[in-house]
This record gives structure tokens, sequence and C-alpha cells, in this order.
């Protein structure tokens, strides 16, 4: 017995096909659609794995990343699982990819026109913690009654002098809709704005797909005297010497001592492999 | 430390064996068979066929002796296996009322047509250790089960609910929307509100120490709903299919379920008399615990349509559907294991900032 190319069948890949088309015509709303239960575990990526299963192709280009790395357990786990199942060609080179699957973080390396980004996204909701239950935030999406959230932001400002969220950062896109934007650090919130690349969210346990189409703006909500700002460093990465990256911090003995690295590995290491000896020195 | 930090490839290849190893235990002690699993742990495998949505003793047994024995991770298993499994038609309603019945129950009548039949049950036996199924007696066989005086058991059993039924004392059960199309949710989203076909899914697949949990509340006040357990029965029944070039229904199957028809609160208005009212749940095999519960459930759940007010969680169709699934729960909870420190640091970064504008030490 085999499985079928890519794991799903046809009907559900086209299911799913109709879903990402419907996503990416009403841009930032989240379509509902029939989930299936996946060999990986609900949290481990099942929307994600979904859309990329169903618009994967034979002459497709794969990178999986997670916390924005090409080697941490669960992209591993991912790349094999389509490596096995549709035999396409891996890589972990962002500009190689026409597919990128990623938890949790956008490449630095930016994107171009035709590849395509599959978010794996827990709750797909924006306003979740602030009104549990589906049937009102379905509605408040209906109405574009988007009050609360301002409200929350503003609370922050009151209480910490600035917005104190860091990642899944509220979004608007094209106007019109609140999306959350997957759990990735407000950093790569503007990553998301005017987008060469189609960027799809997969939501298996929620189950739920929206998408960004490509050249789509996307705004982080802010207030005229409180701008949308990203975190920075005041180091550059202990390893290639970049600044203005993401960077991971690692604790590297027990008196406190740190190193800070890029947390996307392959611009890293090609950095590395660039311009050998750049490293900073943290 | 930078390797070790970033698992990769062979930590996981050597994590499978380490996990195929733990679960073969010492080689000194035989393997399990799937039989002696089917056999002997049959209401494992009853649970882990209900909570995995699929009837098929012999997977199940397989699901739980690669599992461990964590059953939950069973039913994972056998929901994987199941979601790649063409559907090929619904099967006509089952009809409980020819039941081959091996336990019988009502709490609600002394005696009844058809009477009280105590089967196979836990209800009275005395919870203590038997040290003859761990010493030197254990492989011999168990004495053999004598039947009582209903060999000769009815064609079918009526239902009690349908007694009551005749007499207008209970709530006529509506019989769907005529279609005979009934939802499913693992081809469709979970939408709200949700029809009781697709709530009694559900529960079904739901996990039973939710349901246990959420019905035991209900009994305590959270969404009292005064429920009797009118009858419960286990047993076999038959599954038919009516494929459309044929016109007429076949047999297919034989499953093992058991039903638990609960009766409520009895309401009534100026223009309706009073009635008692109904929950239903329906598992494979001998799942009695989680039929019961089920039905609680299940009855708290109609409070809206019941014309009540509901006050309680148990009550809250988002709130119960959304989460009695194990499958989603256990994933969910557990994927906090994944990394996360792309937005831990961003949080760290945000702390930091946040304390040195404070005036607080700021580590670097």
């Amino acid at each position: 017995m085999s499985y079928n190319f890519a794991y799903l069948d046809e009907q559900t890949k086209r299911m799913i096909r109709r879903a990402i088309l419907k996503a990416v015509a009403v841009p930032g709303y989240q379509v509902p659609f029939g989930s299936r239960e996946m060999p990986l575990s609900y949290g481990w990526g099942t929307g994600g794995v979904q859309v990329t299963a169903s618009v994967i192709g034979p002459a497709d280009v794969l990178k999986v990343i997670d916390q924005g790395a090409d080697d941490t357990t669960n992209a591993v786990s991912i790349r094999h699982f389509f490596a096995r199942t549709t035999g396409v060609a891996t890589t972990t080179c962002t500009e190689d990819a026409t597919l990128i699957q990623t938890r949790h973080r956008i490449p630095e390396t930016p994107l171009r026109p035709g590849q395509i980004v599959v978010f794996q996204v827990p709750i797909p909701e924006p306003l979740r913690w602030l009104e549990p239950r589906e049937v009102e935030t379905r509605k408040m999406h209906a109405l574009e009654e988007y009050g609360v959230m301002y409200v929350r932001l503003y609370e922050d400002i009151t209480r910490h002098g600035r917005v104190a969220q860091t990642y899944e950062y509220p979004v608007i896109v094209n106007g019109r809709y609140l999306m959350r934007p997957s759990p990735i650090p407000k950093f790569d919130n503007p990553k998301l704005d005017r987008c060469p690349a189609l960027l799809l969210f997969g939501a298996g346990r929620e189950k739920r797909i929206y998408a960004v189409p490509p050249w789509t703006t996307v705004k982080s909500l802010d207030f005229d005297d409180h701008p949308f700002e990203v975190e920075h460093w005041d180091r550059p990465c202990g390893l290639c010497g970049a600044r203005g990256v993401f960077l991971d911090e690692l604790i590297v003995d027990d008196k406190g001592g740190r190193l800070f690295i890029c947390s996307d590995t392959d611009y890293c290491s090609r950095r590395q492999a660039d311009h050998p000896g750049q490293a900073g020195h943290p | 430390m930078y390797v070790a930090v970033k698992g990769g490839e062979r930590a996981i290849e050597h994590a499978h064996r380490l996990l195929a190893a733990e679960r073969r235990g010492d080689p000194e002690v035989p393997e399990l068979s799937l039989a002696q699993i089917e056999q002997q742990l049959g209401l494992a495998v009853d649970r882990v066929m209900t909570e995995g949505s699929l009837y098929d003793r012999e997977l199940a047994a397989l699901a739980v002796k690669q599992a461990r024995g964590d059953l939950i991770e069973a039913i994972f298993l056998l929901r994987a296996y199941r979601t790649t499994l063409p559907r090929l038609g619904a099967s006509q309603p089952l009809d409980t009322d020819r039941m081959v019945v091996e336990r019988r129950i009502s709490a609600i009548f002394k005696d009844l047509p058809g009477g009280q039949i105590l089967g196979p049950t836990f209800d009275y036996t005395h919870r203590l250790l038997d040290f003859d199924l761990a010493g030197a007696r254990a492989g011999e066989p168990a004495p053999p089960a004598t039947v009582g005086e209903v060999a000769d058991a009815p064609e079918a059993l009526p239902r009690v609910v349908d007694l009551l039924d005749r007499e207008g004392l209970i709530e006529r059960e509506s019989p769907g929307d005529g279609t005979g199309q009934v939802g499913d949710l693992t081809r469709g989203p979970l939408t709200f509100p949700a029809g009781r076909d697709i709530r009694l899914q559900n529960l079904a697949r739901g996990d039973e120490g939710f349901l246990l949990a959420m019905g035991y509340a209900t009994q305590r006040g959270y969404g009292r709903n005064h429920p009797f357990a009118g009858e419960i029965r286990v047993g076999e029944v038959t599954v038919e299919l009516a494929p459309e070039e044929l016109g007429f229904a076949v047999e297919i199957a034989a499953i093992a379920v058991t039903e638990c028809q609960m009766v409520n609160q009895f309401k009534g208005s100026a223009t309706a008399p009073p009635q008692f009212t109904r929950g239903y749940g329906l598992v494979f095999g001998g799942a009695e615990r989680k039929a019961m519960a089920m039905a609680l459930v299940d009855r708290a759940l109609r409070c809206r349509e019941l014309g009540e007010e509901p006050s309680s969680p148990t009550q809250d169709e988002e709130f119960v559907l959304s989460h009695s699934d194990n499958v989603e729960a256990s994933g969910f909870v557990q994927h906090l294991k994944l990394p996360h420190y792309v937005d831990f640091q961003s949080e760290l970064v945000l702390v930091r900032d946040l304390r040195a504008g404070q005036g607080g030490s700021s580590p670097r």
C-alpha cells in the first residue's frame, strides 16, 4: 500500500485549494475548511502541512524552517515527511526554494515573486484573547468591529508606556480584515507588507485557512503618537556579524554568559561562508 | 553547544529507536499478541475504537500495543489511519430495538418487558485485588459463565423511552430533517450553532474523562438536568447499508455498542402538558461510563432548544464541543514542548527594556 503524492488524497487537496482560493480572494479573512487528521500531532503544524500538501507539485523545491532554523527537530521531521511522500527536492537556501513552510519566522533573505510561504498557525483568531466565542468574533469581523483591539493596545500604553505585544502582533490586511500573523515576532511584521510572495496561513486544529496575496498592504496596528516599532539588539550576530536581523540568545555557561546569533540559520551560515572572520564580538 | 540546541535528524532517529526498545520492554518477557490485547484488554480496545471513530478491534489492539498502553496516543494512531480511508456511504440508522442484548438495565422501572439483564458488569464487584489473577493460578481458565433464564431472549426488546412515548410522557424524538443526511465533523469544520447530529458525533468522539467531568458537573448543579438512567443496553446490532444502485438495504456488519437513554426533568407550558426530556449516548463496545456521561452532556447542551437559560459551561456548546476532542487537546497542550525561543526572545527583549525603563537591573 502506498500513499498518494503529498499524502492527502486528491479530493481533499481540491477542497483545501478551494479554501485557499477563497482566502486569496478575501485577504486576511479566515476561511473554515474540513481539516483532516494528519499523521503528526495537532500543534506540530497540521494546518501548514495540509496547505503545503495541497499546493506542492513535483517541480517544487521545498524549504522547511522552525524558529528560523532548517535544522530544528520539527523542521527536519516535516521536511522528511514531504521528501518521503512527494520526492520533491528540498533545500535550506531561501532563494532556491519555491515553497517555504515556516513556524514562527519569516526568512531574513527577501522573498521574491513566485514563492509561496506557508505559515503554521496555532490560533488564527486575532480577537480570541478578547472574546473567546467564535460566534461573536465572526460577527465582529463581519462588522469590522475592531475597537476592542485598539483599546487593548492602548491599555498597554497606559500601563507600560508602550504596546507590550511582542509576537503575533495584530495587523490589518488590505485595509479590511484584522489578522493574526501566526506567532511570528513583531520584528517580522514589516516583511508581510507588500510582500512579493504569496503568504498562506494554515490552522489545522482550528480548521481555518487565510492568506495575504502578493503585494497586499499589511499594516501593524499603532497610534499616531505611538508608532509601531520592532525589537532591536545592541550587538551583531556572534557568528556572522549581521546587524538588523532577529537574534536568538543562547546561554553558554553557568555564569550568565550569553551568545546572540541569527535565528535564520541559512542566512547566517551563508554569510559566514561569504564573509569569514566577520563574527561580532559580544 | 550550538549544535546541542538545534536537534537534528540523528537525534530523531535515535529517539525513535529508543522508543521502540522501551515499548518492547524486557525481551525476556513474552511479547503481547494483538489477540491477547483484543481479548483481555477489551475495554481499552473499545475506548480506542469509540474515540478513534473506527470500528476495527484488531487495528485498535495494534494501536494500543504501539502506543504502549497510552490510550489517547492509540486513539490518535487510529484516527490518523482512519483519515486515509475512503467514505463509501452512510449506513441506515442503527436499530437498537433489535439489539442482541448482553446487558440491559433500567433504573426507572422495577420490571419491564424483556426484564432487567445484568450482564458482565463491574457494578456489584467488591473492588478487592484478585491475587489469583497474579499468582500461579493465573493461567487457569475462568469458571464457565452461566446465563440465567433469558436464554430465549425476545426478538426485539422495546426501549423504555418508547414505552413512555406511548403515553406521551416523554418528548418525541425529532426524526431529523427528513433528508437522511447527517453532518460529518471529520469532513467539514465544526461551526456554531451545531446541529444535534454534529453534537452527538462530537461527543461520541470526545474524551471520556472530559465528558465524565462535564456530566458530573451537571449532577453537582452546573447545568443540572435531573437525570434518570432510563435505559442502558449493551449488545450487538447489525449495520445496514442501502447502496443507491441496489435500492434496498443489506447487512454489512454486526458491531457491539452501548446505548444510554437518559430521562430528564419534565417541562411544560400553558399550551403543552408537561413531558420528560431526553439525553442520548452511544458508544462502541462496552464504554458504559462514557455513554452515560455523553447522555448527560447531550441533555445539558439542549438547554436553548428546550428554552432553558444557560448558566454554566456544561450548557455552553462552544465551550464543550471545542474542547472535547482529546487528540486536538493533547496536541495543543503538548506543542508547548516545541521550541518557542523566537517568541520568548521577543518577550525577553521587551521585559528587559521595561525593567531598564523602571530603573530595575537588566543583566546583559
